[in-house]
């Protein structure tokens, strides 16, 4: 009996939520607008980041070493070389291109000009052997550099290794602005998080600021806080499930107009092509994480913001 | 049924007390008519007996439950057992007739069934049973009061309180409130009406007491009343 009456009361609390959401339309409005809004923005500056990231590591990937080996190594030399440089801790993977594949690659590369083409067949391959090494982490290049730059290592090798020179300030000005967009993107997320947060807060506080004098009411009534509590929970989870579902609709329309309206793919440093297609692969984790943000949001607000007004005041 | 004990309410030092040391007994079934101009206190001893304010010294009991016991947590359950209805009718703007005279019983965990029973009745006895699906800014002063009157009367309290509840009517809505509150009475519940009415007050011929910048300065059985 006591578990039908609860279920009742549970029922009552939605239903009361449910039809204070229909009958304060206008408040309603209001309130999602703004939660629309915030929640907009904070996926697209998530999305964002990660496309960032995205062109970042792909810019990195770009970046490795070479190191040319002479005419005159033997196999042995080049295979306990490939074997010494793989057990390095910053490298994450090697590749040997032999003298006939480094040819082929640069072939394939000025296939346009056939001046240059004619010169290489009427000569013997001057290209050397190569060892591509990419890095795991660009900052500690120089331990793979020290390696490589040892009087034993350097013997074998017809070139000094390509990351020095100007190509090396070059590595490390990329690194230096990569950390630099990692860090900042972050930070921009959190900060819109944060933000976020606050204004649909303030949003539902004001939106119950309105309706002080309808809890009073209850109050005096004899309604415990929870019967008054409960429709303004429900009424605000309502407004953030809306505002995450109108949210994730109008980001998928930002998408699909701006991927059949712009020319090309990347606008400055952002692959729209990208953020697209990984909008597209999370879609529904995406609604999912926007419904709950959106309903926690709601649901926590308003329950901080009745809390005021449920308290007994009584001065003697 | 309601005990007041030596009750002194002050607001500021300033300002004086706005009830100073008033003593009253109510018994079960009474009808008792609290008189006094604006400022008399009325209003001040209604919202001690609701616990709306705490006295600065004295004892309430109101059925048997003492005041100076009660937590913060059993106000609620207070509240519940009495009827109150106020001059600025406190109708929920959100809900309609029906919904505000059910949300009394809802509070209290009553059925559906219980629900769907009383509140038709009660509407019934206020006479206003074609307004149920109104919201109140449809209706007249009157019928908000008598709104007010029924969310009071649909738990069957052993208590109703009634502030002013002619204060903002015409002398004949006036009169169908005062009657609605005599059938409740009839029907045994003790009721507290505070109005500076002079009609009503002669009219009904039950017993008065008489509030003077906070003092109880009269209590006279079937009275009648001069401003």
């Amino acid at each position: 009996m006591n578990i039908r009456r609860q279920l009742t009361t549970f029922w009552r609390i939605i239903l009361t939520g449910a039809i204070n959401f229909i009958r304060n339309m206008s408040i309603a409005v209001a309130a999602i607008a703004i939660m629309v809004v915030t929640l907009t923005v904070l996926l697209l500056s998530l999305i964002i980041n990660t496309t960032f990231s995205n062109t970042i590591s792909q810019i990195t990937n770009k970046i490795d070493i070479s190191v040319y080996l002479k005419d005159s190594d033997t196999a042995a030399q080049t295979d306990s070389l490939i074997k010494q440089i793989k057990i390095l801790p910053n490298v994450a993977s090697v590749q040997y291109l032999d003298k006939a594949q480094v040819l082929k690659q640069y072939e394939a590369q000025n296939a346009g000009n056939q001046q240059l083409a004619l010169a290489i067949s009427e000569t013997s391959n001057p290209l050397p052997a190569t060892i591509h090494i990419k890095p795991k982490n660009l900052d500690e290049i120089s331990s793979i550099k020290t390696f490589l730059v040892q009087p034993n290592i350097m013997a074998l090798q017809s070139n000094p290794p390509s990351y020095s020179g100007s190509l090396e300030q070059a590595i490390n000005n990329i690194t230096h602005a990569t950390d630099i967009l990692k860090k900042l993107g972050i930070i921009a997320v959190i900060i819109f998080a944060v933000i976020c947060v606050l204004i649909i807060f303030n949003t539902l506080q004001m939106a119950i600021f309105n309706r002080r004098d309808e809890i009073g009411i209850m109050r005096l009534l004899g309604a415990n806080k929870a019967y008054i509590r409960g429709p303004f929970i429900v009424e605000s989870a309502i407004y953030g499930l809306l505002a995450a579902v109108i949210s994730i609709v109008i980001i998928n329309s930002i998408f699909v107009t701006a991927s059949s309206t712009l020319q090309a793919t990347t606008l400055g440093l952002l692959d729209i092509g990208y953020a697209t297609t990984y909008f597209d692969n999370h879609f529904w984790l995406f609604l999912t994480f926007q419904i709950l943000i959106g309903i926690i949001i709601g649901a926590a607000s308003a329950t901080i913001a009745t809390r005021r007004y449920l308290k007994f005041k009584l001065k003697k | 049924m309601i005990l007041l004990d030596r009750i002194t309410k002050t607001y500021s030092k300033a300002m004086g007390p706005a009830l100073n040391r008033v003593s009253l007994h109510i018994e079960p079934k009474e009808f008792v008519i609290v008189v006094g101009e604006s400022g008399a206190g009325k209003t001040t001893l209604l919202r001690l007996l609701t616990r709306e304010e705490a006295p600065t010294s004295g004892k309430i009991i109101v059925g048997g439950m003492d005041y100076d016991k009660l937590r913060d947590r059993d106000i609620p359950m207070l509240r519940r057992k009495i009827g109150v209805v106020f001059q600025d009718f406190k109708l929920l703007p959100n809900k309609n007739v029906y919904e505000n005279v059910a949300f009394a019983l809802e509070i209290v965990g009553a059925s559906s069934h219980e629900i769907k029973n009383m509140v038709p009745r009660v509407l019934e006895i206020v006479n206003l049973s074609s307004k149920a699906k109104n919201m109140p800014l449809e209706l007249s002063g009157g019928e908000r009061q008598r709104v007010a009157i029924a969310r009071a009367i649909v738990r069957q309290p052993k208590i109703l309180i009634a502030d002013e509840p002619t204060g903002n009517l015409d002398p004949k809505h006036a009169w169908e409130i005062i009657k609605v509150l005599e059938k409740i009475n009839r029907f045994g519940t003790t009721v507290l009406l505070t109005t500076h009415n002079v009609a009503v007050v002669n009219k009904l011929k039950r017993r008065v007491v008489t509030l003077e910048h906070g003092k109880l300065v009269s209590d006279r059985a079937h009275a009648s009343y001069k401003l």
